[in-house]
């Protein structure tokens, strides 16, 4: 199936793609299929800026029982620093 | 030495929606022909390399074959999978815009000396239901839907595609339409499937669905897990055989 479902996310910060480091204003986060991971479906990130152009983007292609790994690892980490996080 | 062997398939330029110049990869046979044209929708993925595979596989046998860019105006010189990422995340591809460049690609395909002016199309995963919405929209000789959704039902709420069921256009279906679908698929399901062939039967529209048993969504990508190796050689015969009728 392709989900099309898909998840915006406005971001402050930098990422580092093929053409270097750049600011990352957006994620776009969606569960479809993935271009290089070979499973059926991946939970799939990409950061990117609109403004810069299409190749200004880091990828990845995660099985989602990662994601969720990695999803509670950051608020894992981030909680604990809420003055400078804010309240997971 | 099969019929076909000699081909050139190269990127090409033609007027699509609103007059823009539009990328497109062309597939053809060398002979004089004359020799149906099929137009490629790629899936959601992009303009990609398995694709061009697919393109190259329609000249080889026997056809003149076009695949539009669809995501050329978001990221004309992008990698495809970055064209797509880009696509996505401005919401897609307009329906109008679609209908726009497989116009011109018809004309473009339509255009070449070894034609024989019947023109079919042919769309996988997003480019199955963008291939109904052209058959709809446009004069086509043949049409072949490889699991798109959306068409019977609208996506989920909160999906970023400005996109709409098109069952309300359904009886403007301009040629006889091939469905090839996997039963274990959600987008679209079994049940879908069949509003939709109920519906076209109701109209009177030529139609023939097929739904493979133990397959799923994109079965026909060599380089995917998703691959069933009897679904798509199955498929693929349909495929030569509903062409070979309807643009021969």
């Amino acid at each position: 199936m392709c989900t099309y479902l898909t998840n915006k996310v406005e971001l402050i910060g930098s990422a580092k793609g093929a053409e270097g480091w750049f600011a990352a204003k957006e994620a776009t986060v969606y569960l479809d299929h993935p271009v290089h991971a070979l499973y059926d479906h991946s939970l799939n990130i990409d950061f990117i800026n609109p403004d810069l152009g299409a190749s200004f983007r880091v990828a990845v292609e995660l099985d989602p029982k990662s994601a969720v790994a990695l999803a509670h690892a950051i608020l894992e980490t981030v909680s604990a620093f809420p003055e400078l996080a804010g309240k997971a | 030495m099969s019929k076909y062997d000699k081909l050139m398939a190269e990127t090409v330029y033609f007027a699509g929606a609103n007059g823009d110049m539009v990328e497109g990869y062309f597939a053809r046979p060398l002979g004089e022909g004359p020799y149906g044209s099929v137009v490629v929708i790629h899936h959601m993925p992009g303009y990609d390399a398995a694709t061009k595979e697919i393109t190259r596989k329609f000249a080889a046998n026997g056809y003149l074959a076009l695949m539009p860019n669809l995501y050329y105006r978001e990221a004309p010189d992008a990698e495809p999978d970055d064209a797509a990422a880009a696509a996505r995340a401005q919401g897609g591809v307009p329906d109008e815009r679609l209908v726009g460049d497989v116009d011109g690609a018809t004309k473009f395909l339509r255009s070449q000396a070894n034609s024989n002016h019947k023109v079919g199309i042919i769309g996988y995963c997003s480019g199955g239901r963008q291939a109904f919405l052209a058959a709809c929209s446009l004069q086509l000789d043949a049409a072949v839907d490889c699991y798109g959704a959306f068409v019977v039902s609208d996506p989920p709420e909160g999906a970023p595609l400005k996109v709409k069921a098109l069952m309300g256009i359904a009886r403007n279906l301009s040629a006889p339409l091939l469905g090839l679908f996997g039963r274990e698929d959600s987008y679209p399901s079994p049940d879908e499937v069949k509003v939709l062939d109920d519906e076209l039967t109701k109209l009177g529209k030529e139609h023939e669905f097929h739904i493979y048993e133990g397959a799923g969504h994109a079965f026909f990508a060599p380089n995917r897990p998703s691959y069933r190796v009897e679904a798509a050689n199955d498929g693929w015969e349909k495929i030569w055989a509903f062409y070979g009728k309807h643009l021969g």
